[in-house]
């Protein structure tokens, strides 16, 4: 049922965006924090997946992680390292876990990169003024599918 | 360090998963003893020993700092003990006027800092009251809350009270702005939904990209930071850390920002004055 309005949604939304997207409203995320579909319809590109990892306008994920395999200066300790990541997760988990980690891990301090609103004091990005809700995604669905294309080659 | 020193250092950090603030002892001039480790105070129920943000630096840093021919800070003091005998205003008084003895008469003011002042009925902290006397006392200008004036006097007046430990009341008179602090400092503010305690308790001694993270304590502020070139007044300090969460931020001199001084102040309650502290 709720797969069939998030497919109608979907259609609704087809002239805005393309086709397959999903809307940042409209993911559907299981009991476990998983997304059983691709955000952008299409696949994910694993080499552009770290390049959103490792800059810091973009998902700055090595921040908080590190990865072995990936180059990047400076890589932080806030998170778990991320390798093997990919023979921990399957594809949707991982999905699900970029796009709002709070919906796998409740209390995380790891940022949802796919959500738009319910923010406290949101910001119009790093200006410390005033955002207004809906604001733009940290990242675009597609970025999304590149970074968990990435994060499936991360296995042990 | 070197950048490829410094790089050096990080790798090797990783390496052995040995990220921990150091033990070192800080000595100020090779004669002041500053308590830069303590137990956390029992209203902190998420930490158990606070440490200075001086043990979280860098050798070199932390040499800095220990050394007043080092700190970048003491020009910016040296300019503030000129303007403490500088008449101006319509008043034609100086802080001097008023407060003939600086080392004694400012000793110990700092530790107590936000202080909730009985007549106005209002918390003040530093550079509310400094501004006050500016204004009500001198006949002068409010200086920027911010501004170089104001944390070159701040720092003047810190050192006075260097060594002493931070002892801020948060009962009280101040009982409610204090909480309002607390509900502050655990709020997951902005797009990236992070609270002062995300990082400062649950991450202190974690790196962020390449910042070993501290527990945000206030115990060394102003603080002179070489990236900027200048003193940071505390207020800004928290300024910039909202803004990093990509939240809309509080104005320094606000409400918000007083009640959340007060708050981290007595987070660092038994910890040395430091200021003018030397960070990155
Ligand atoms: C501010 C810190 C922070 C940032 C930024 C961050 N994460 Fe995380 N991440 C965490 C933490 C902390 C956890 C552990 C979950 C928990 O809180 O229990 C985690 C968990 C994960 C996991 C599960 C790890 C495992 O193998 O069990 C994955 C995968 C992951 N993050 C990917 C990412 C990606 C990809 C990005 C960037 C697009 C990112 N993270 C950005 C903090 C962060
Ligand atoms: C995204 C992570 C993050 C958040 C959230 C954050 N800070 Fe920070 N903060 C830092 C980093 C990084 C530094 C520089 C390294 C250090 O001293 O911890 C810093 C430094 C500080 C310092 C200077 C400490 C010193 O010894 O020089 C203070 C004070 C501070 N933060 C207070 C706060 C307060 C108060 C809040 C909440 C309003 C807050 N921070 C939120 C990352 C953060």
């Amino acid at each position: 049922m709720i797969r069939t309005i998030t497919a109608i949604a979907g259609l609704c939304l087809a002239t805005a965006a393309t086709a397959q997207e999903v809307a940042p409203v409209d993911v559907d995320y299981d009991d476990m924090g998983a997304i059983a579909v691709s955000l952008s319809g299409a696949p994910g590109d694993a080499t552009a997946g770290q390049e959103v990892m490792t800059t810091r306008a973009l998902g700055n994920c090595v921040a908080c992680h590190q990865v072995s395999d990936l180059k990047a200066e400076f890589q932080g300790s806030v998170g778990p390292s991320l390798d093997g990541t990919g023979s921990r997760w399957d594809e949707s988990q991982l999905r699900g876990i970029v796009s709002n980690a709070k919906m796998t891990f409740p209390d995380t301090v790891m940022p949802s990169f796919y959500k738009v609103s319910g923010y406290i004091r949101p910001g119009d990005a790093f200006t410390g003024k005033a955002g207004t809700e809906p604001l733009p995604p940290l990242l675009t669905a597609q970025q999304i599918e590149d970074v968990v294309a990435y994060l499936t080659t991360l296995t042990d | 360090m070197t950048k490829t020193g410094l790089l050096t250092a990080a790798i090797a950090m990783i390496a052995t998963g040995a990220l921990a603030q150091d033990d070192n002892q800080l000595i100020i001039n090779g004669e002041t003893e500053m308590i830069t480790e303590a137990p956390a105070p029992d209203y902190i129920s998420g930490l158990k020993t606070i440490y200075s943000g001086w043990r979280f630096r860098d050798a070199s840093l932390q040499q800095m700092q220990s050394d007043d021919f080092e700190n970048p800070a003491v020009i910016a003091v040296d300019r503030a003990t000129e303007m403490w005998s500088t008449v101006e205003g319509t008043a034609d008084k100086s802080c001097a006027s008023c407060h003939e003895n600086l080392e004694a008469d400012m000793k110990g003011v700092r530790a107590v800092y936000p202080k909730w002042n009985e007549k106005a009925g209002e918390l003040r902290t530093l550079a509310t009251q400094i501004n006050k006397c500016r204004t009500d006392n001198m006949g002068a200008e409010e200086w920027k809350y911010t501004g170089a004036e104001m944390t070159g006097m701040e720092a003047l007046i810190s050192i006075q009270s260097r060594g002493m430990p931070v002892n801020v009341a948060i009962d009280g008179p101040v009982a409610d702005i204090w909480k309002h602090g607390e509900e502050m400092y655990y709020t997951r503010y902005g797009q990236l939904e992070l609270s002062c305690a995300s990082c400062h308790e649950q991450n202190a001694d974690n790196y962020i990209r390449a910042d070993h993270l501290s527990q945000g304590q206030i115990n060394g502020f102003p603080a002179f930071r070489l990236k900027d070139d200048g003193l940071v007044q505390v207020q800004n300090r928290f300024k910039g850390c909202i803004r990093d969460t990509r939240a809309e931020t509080f104005n320094p001199g606000s409400a918000e920002f007083d009640a959340l001084e007060l708050y981290v102040a007595s987070r660092g309650n038994g910890l040395s004055v430091e200021g003018p502290s030397v960070r990155p």
